[in-house]
């Protein structure tokens, strides 16, 4: 089973997010980065895979800045076998667009059973380059899935997917962009002789003219802010439950005319 | 003519609400630019809805009518729809960001060689442009995009669009469509879809959740608060209740799960992480209630109580009960 998985770097999701002063982007300073969780599930799927079959490979695919190298090793140290690592400054910040065309072009040269792509990056949490990326290379798209069982000619698999309320069970020829959701596998940990193996695995640097990509944004960021804080409103602390439930119950009547 | 196309999304044999959302925010973005608002819908039988739309302000309604498109597949629902796009060449299109939208705006973006502007809670027009209102890290921050390319295309979150009456005609176009199915897609072998017709969570406007508090798999209580509020409600979860295998995976509220924007979230035996924060923080009114009064969950809580979920839940149930009864 030869799998790609497309890996994004992202802020740990315990990190307090803050604009920068321009209004840019978000401020960089002492963030820590990990893979994007649904990424990781992305990983270990990939892996099982490969376990299953007794063959095959596992290729990490990502583009971002130098840093980004730390989560591609990250997913060697898991099992993954090589890297591809796009980093350049026209595609780092990107939009969906740019990425799927870039994942696009990185992955055309190699070859593969399936491509995982999280359902979301949880930093900008826009959900599409998975999508984006089945169409420009032509392949079928199974988003949201939690369940994946590929036929033992690996020509085609059957996977459970999230619909609105439920489940969808499809069926799909190979190669095929997935799309992990949650539910899908519990990643494992790197082990320390996996996190030795993985210093001497090959990663792979490109840029945009290697690849020969032009970048042709579709949307673009205008501006970056907070949310109004949020302040915590009225507590109720010593009351008999009965006469807590009683005034909040009211107040949400009453006051914030809620009910 | 500069036009704005929505897209009304059916579910299990109904329009959903978010078609009357997106119709009202697509007629204030068309009188702007001075187009018409038109919809496309799926189905010979969604074509009873056009009247429905009509009444928030759609001029024209499009009903796709092909055997192919029975069952959702994104693959030829995005044909289906590049094809009146490519067609009609409205400027702007909205869909909503449903479970169904999030799979299918970007194929069908991507067949017309431009991104979605995802999971906006608000748009603006500069210069007859489309900026759309999109939250990043779950909610942590906001940021204003830009389409750059056109048709503009957006999805729009569920339960944040305000709704208003404006009526039009409404009239019906019938078009015909046949898939291209030289283009590799899945079939669907089996939908398990829960029939009981409780809202999704990120649709719905009242949310309880239970976490860890909650000491087990036992939500009976959060259920029947749920029931007493009727059908726009339902029961959320933490991520440490998921864990522990008391709730599905698609309970979860919070960065790794759902976020969430009801009118009323009600958080009991949550601490308030700040993932948790992210997915529910935008929710209209939070309450709290921990047995812990130093829980962080109380900084964000309009109301808190601190105390015994056990012995406060079904207090509030008897007192919503006689309340809602009324
Ligand atoms: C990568 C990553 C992603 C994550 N994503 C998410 C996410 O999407 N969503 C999410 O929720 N979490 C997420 N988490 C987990 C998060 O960090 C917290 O661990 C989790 O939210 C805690 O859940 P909880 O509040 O139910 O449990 P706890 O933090 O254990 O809180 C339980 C609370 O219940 C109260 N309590 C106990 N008994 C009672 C009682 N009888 N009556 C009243 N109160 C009571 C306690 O005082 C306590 O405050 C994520 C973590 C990581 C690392
Ligand atoms: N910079 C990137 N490098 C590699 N993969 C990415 C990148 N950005 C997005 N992806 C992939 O696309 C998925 C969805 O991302 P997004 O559309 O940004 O929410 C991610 O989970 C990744 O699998």
């Amino acid at each position: 089973m030869k799998s790609v998985v497309c890996l994004k770097q992202v802020p740990d999701t315990e990190t307090q997010i803050k604009v920068n002063a321009e209004g840019t982007g978000i401020a960089t300073d002492g963030v820590k980065y990990v893979i994007n969780p649904y990424d990781e599930f992305s990983v270990e799927e990939a892996l099982r895979m490969k376990e299953k079959k007794k063959a095959g490979d596992v290729t990490i695919v990502a583009i971002g800045p130098s840093r980004a190298t730390e989560a591609i090793r990250t997913a060697l140290a898991m099992g993954a076998d090589k890297g591809v690592h796009i980093d350049d400054e026209q595609v780092n910040n990107a939009d969906p667009y740019t990425v799927a065309q870039t994942l696009a072009a990185a992955i055309k040269g190699l070859e593969y059973d399936v491509i995982f792509c999280g359902h979301r990056a949880i930093d900008d949490d826009f959900g599409e380059s998975g999508a984006i990326l089945a169409e420009l290379l032509g392949l079928p798209q199974v988003t949201l899935v939690s369940k994946i069982e590929v036929s033992d000619d690996k020509k085609s698999a059957v996977a459970e997917r999230d619909v609105e309320g439920g489940k969808e069970t499809v069926e799909v020829s190979l190669p095929c962009v997935f799309t992990s959701q949650k539910g899908l596998n519990e990643p494992r940990y790197a082990s320390l002789p996996g996190i030795m193996k993985a210093k001497k695995k090959p990663i792979d640097k490109k840029t945009l003219a290697d690849l020969g990509v032009t970048p042709d944004p579709k949307i673009k960021p205008l501006s970056f802010s907070m949310p109004s804080e949020r302040t915590a409103g009225k507590k109720f602390e010593g009351l008999e439950p009965a006469e807590a439930a009683r005034t909040v119950v009211q107040a949400l009547r009453n006051e914030a005319k809620i009910i | 003519m500069p036009n704005v196309l929505i897209y009304g999304e059916i579910k299990a044999g109904k329009l959903k609400k978010s078609a009357f959302e997106l119709a009202s925010e697509g007629r204030k973005l068309a009188d702007k630019l001075g187009g018409s608002l038109e919809a496309v819908m799926a189905g010979a039988q969604s074509e009873q809805y056009a009247s429905e739309l009509a009444k928030y302000g759609v001029d024209k309604v499009y009903v796709l009518d092909s055997a192919d498109l029975e069952t959702y597949n994104s693959e030829y629902y995005a044909q289906a729809l590049a094809q009146v796009i490519n067609d009609k060449k409205p400027e702007i299109v909205l869909l909503g960001h449903s479970m169904q939208g999030k799979d299918l705006a970007p194929r069908l973006a991507a067949k017309l060689g431009v991104a979605v502007i995802a999971d906006c809670i608000g748009f603006e027009l500069e210069d007859g442009k489309l900026i759309g209102n999109h939250p990043m890290y779950a909610g942590k921050c906001f940021t204003k995009w830009q389409a750059l390319a056109s048709p503009q295309i957006a999805t729009a979150r569920p339960n944040v669009l305000e709704v208003t009456e404006n009526s039009k005609a409404g009239e019906v176009e019938k078009i015909a469509f046949s898939a291209d199915k030289s283009r590799p897609t899945y079939q669907t072998k089996d939908l398990n879809l829960d029939t009981s017709g409780k809202v999704d969570l990120t649709e719905a406007e009242i949310i309880i959740s239970g976490g860890r508090g909650m000491g087990g798999d036992d939500y009976t209580l959060l259920e029947e608060m749920a029931a007493i509020f009727g059908p726009a409600a339902t029961v959320g979860a933490s991520r440490a209740a998921v864990d522990a295998g008391w709730r599905k995976h698609a309970d979860q509220v919070g960065q790794t799960g759902k976020t969430v924007t009801p009118n009323l979230y009600i958080a009991c035996g949550i601490s308030g992480s700040i993932q948790h924060l992210a997915g529910m923080g935008s929710s209209k009114v939070i309450v709290a209630i921990n047995k812990d009064g130093e829980a962080p969950i109380f900084t964000k809580a309009d109301y808190g109580i601190v105390g015994d979920l056990f012995k406060i839940v079904p207090e509030m149930n008897k007192e919503l009960k006689e309340l809602l009864a009324e």
